[in-house]
């Protein structure tokens, strides 16, 4: 048995590779807060709920319609991303001229309101959601052994947000929205409906948000609380990755995972607070994150 | 405009507050309300006359609780000694907070006090002086220069002499030349640099400030109620003094007292609130209410951002002045 620092070689790729499953659901909310906080300007503290939501979602379709993972995983985010268009428009479009702390405080109650009405149906314990049959089991790669949905979790949300920074910077549609995020009143001179762009904007990224949740179901257990431990682990990655740039959120999100996961073999005393830790050091060093902008 | 004194109104006040236990009002509420209150005016402080909203501010109660708790219960030092303990740890906390977080403005702000007050709560979690999951139970109260503190009465006179104290500090700061550049901060920043204020500087003593007073208030808790648990420590609480503030008035000094009041109280009655509903309706769902307080307190969240940012006694004063404004015309 290869040895690494006196850790075991596969007992390092394991929790390596949980780091990256845990980095996976940083980069996906991170890149979601980034493109939302581009234009709408509000931190949405309600991320976590709404990634718990996606997780729940995929559990109450299987549980009570017999829905399957995969159909789930289309079918969530889209109800969140319905949600998510009710929410802007029932409620974060008046806030836009105030200052950003409404924002904050508005997508906070949200939360507690979403986290309250998922504990008073199913309290604060874990519900279990079967990894689909198609994934389950390991893959011997002879110098570890690598659980098929950690590997399948992995390879989705790289693929997704690759596909999101993709239509961002490469597209037409992204290149609105880049001037969206820019300079609203001009894009609206030249015709483009911003408010929806808005909307939209808002829906999707959350609906990234729900996406996660489903990947994380047969993970992590399925409870009301899930999201909100999450999203401050994500606020402290957005600080320490500067919201300007796509693939800077999603580069800090996996780098952030898999210096989790290393401190769990190292020193697991510290892992909870690793990241924080991370992010004190940048705002001494680089106080405009990692790949921000100094105003 | 309103150039009356204030003053003989707060005086007013606390004589009623100090009036409550001789009415029948049970002690050991009012000074949880005050407590809380005192929380509240400490946020305030931040949030209503610098501009800066901290996320992370459970991070000083819980400090200063555990603090105290501990120098109570296993040092058995005398109880003002603990209490300032306890305030002095969280204002060096403050120190350590604010360094970090000033470093970034507004919304950054907001993540950077959230993100290291969770840390802190882990730490609290896992260390073994807090007493984990357990908390810290039963910590003596002791007395204060030969008075017996474990009589409700006697301790109360005590709470509320620290809160007017704390009170006074607040209003002569808010009034001071200082407090007017806090204000300058609040209302345009960058004029305030330009004027040749050391903005950052004046942050940095508004968060320390505002950290020793929520601290004193978390210790003071700890010797009313006798334990200090992660509750004090976590992230919703730093939630519930935000909404406090919110619901009884950003920037006015009696709008967090307010704020705190009808909170705690909302806390204790609802569960009753949840049954009387079920009772007239016949939905069984509502006796879950006094679980979920979580969904009643973001619905109020909710609410207050979007229809009533001013808060009860913002409302109220904006109300009183419209009504003399014609007269005065």
């Amino acid at each position: 048995m290869t040895d690494f620092f006196g850790i075991p070689l596969p007992a390092l790729l394991g929790q390596l590779l949980l780091g990256l499953v845990n980095g996976s659901f940083y980069a996906m909310l991170s890149l979601g807060l980034a493109v939302i906080f581009g234009m709408l300007n509000i931190i949405n503290f309600a991320h976590g709920a709404l990634y718990m939501m996606g997780a729940f979602l995929a559990w109450m379709g299987l549980e009570y319609l017999g829905i399957n993972y995969w159909a789930m995983l289309l079918l969530a985010p889209l109800v969140v991303g319905a949600l998510g268009i009710v929410i802007e428009r029932a409620l974060l479009q008046w806030l836009y001229k105030l200052d950003h702390i409404y924002g904050l405080l508005l997508t906070f109650g949200i939360t507690l309101v979403t986290e309250g009405i998922f504990r008073s149906f199913y309290g604060v314990s874990g519900q279990q959601y079967a990894v689909p049959e198609a994934l389950q089991g390991a893959t011997n790669l002879g110098f570890m052994i690598l659980p098929n949905y950690r590997a399948w979790v992995v390879v989705a949300s790289i693929t997704v947000c690759i596909a999101v920074w993709a239509l961002i910077e490469k597209t037409s549609l992204g290149a609105t929205l880049r001037a969206g995020t820019e300079n609203a009143k001009l894009v609206q001179a030249f015709g483009i409906n911003v408010p929806r762009m808005i909307t939209l904007t808002y829906a999707g990224g959350v609906a990234l948000a729900a996406f996660a949740g489903v990947l994380a179901a047969p993970i992590l257990q399925v409870s009301a609380l899930m999201g909100s431990n999450l999203i401050i682990v994500v606020f402290a990655v957005v600080v320490i990755g500067g919201m300007g740039s796509i693939l800077g959120s999603i580069l800090t999100g996996l780098g952030l995972g898999v210096i989790e996961g290393l401190t769990k073999v190292f020193y697991p005393e510290a892992s909870n607070t690793v990241v924080f830790v991370v992010m004190a050091i940048v705002l001494l060093v680089r106080p405009a994150g990692l790949f921000g902008k100094e105003k | 405009m309103t150039a009356r004194n204030p003053l003989p109104g707060y005086a007013a006040l606390f004589i009623a507050i100090a009036a409550l236990p001789l009415l029948g009002v049970y002690p050991i509420f009012v000074m949880k309300v005050l407590c809380y209150a005192l929380f509240a005016c400490a946020f305030n402080l931040l949030i209503g006359y610098t501009g800066l909203l901290s996320f992370g501010h459970a991070a000083f109660l819980g400090t200063a609780a555990y603090v105290a708790g501990h120098a109570l219960k296993v040092w058995g030092l005398p109880a003002p000694l603990g209490v300032l303990l306890g305030a002095a740890c969280a204002g060096a906390m403050g120190l350590l907070f604010g360094l970090l977080a000033i470093k970034r403005a507004g919304i950054y702000f907001s993540m950077i006090t959230l993100a290291l007050s969770q840390m802190l709560f882990f730490v609290f979690l896992q260390a073994s002086f807090t007493g984990g999951e357990d908390g810290l139970q039963s910590v003596p109260r002791g007395s204060l220069l030969g008075l017996d503190l474990t009589q409700d009465l006697t301790l109360f006179y005590v709470v509320l002499g620290i809160f007017i104290a704390a009170f006074w500090l607040i209003y002569r700061t808010v009034h001071s030349p200082f407090g007017q550049v806090l204000t300058s901060i609040r209302e345009n920043e960058p004029r305030a640099i330009s004027l040749g204020y050391d903005v950052d500087r004046f942050k940095l003593v508004a968060f320390v400030l505002s950290a020793t007073l929520a601290g004193l208030a978390g210790a003071t808790k700890t010797l009313v109620l006798g334990f200090a648990t992660l509750t004090d420590a976590i992230w919703t609480t730093s939630g519930l003094v935000i909404l406090m503030t919110l619901v009884g008035g950003m920037g006015t000094m009696i709008g967090p007292m307010v704020g705190a009041l009808i909170i705690i109280a909302l806390e204790n009655k609802i569960g009753d609130l949840g049954q009387a509903l079920a009772n007239l309706t016949g939905i069984a769902w509502f006796n879950g209410l006094g679980e979920s307080v979580s969904l009643v307190t973001g619905l109020i969240f909710i609410v207050c951002v979007l229809a009533f940012r001013r808060g009860v006694v913002g409302e109220a004063w904006a109300l009183w002045e419209k009504l003399r404004a014609p007269r005065a015309s």
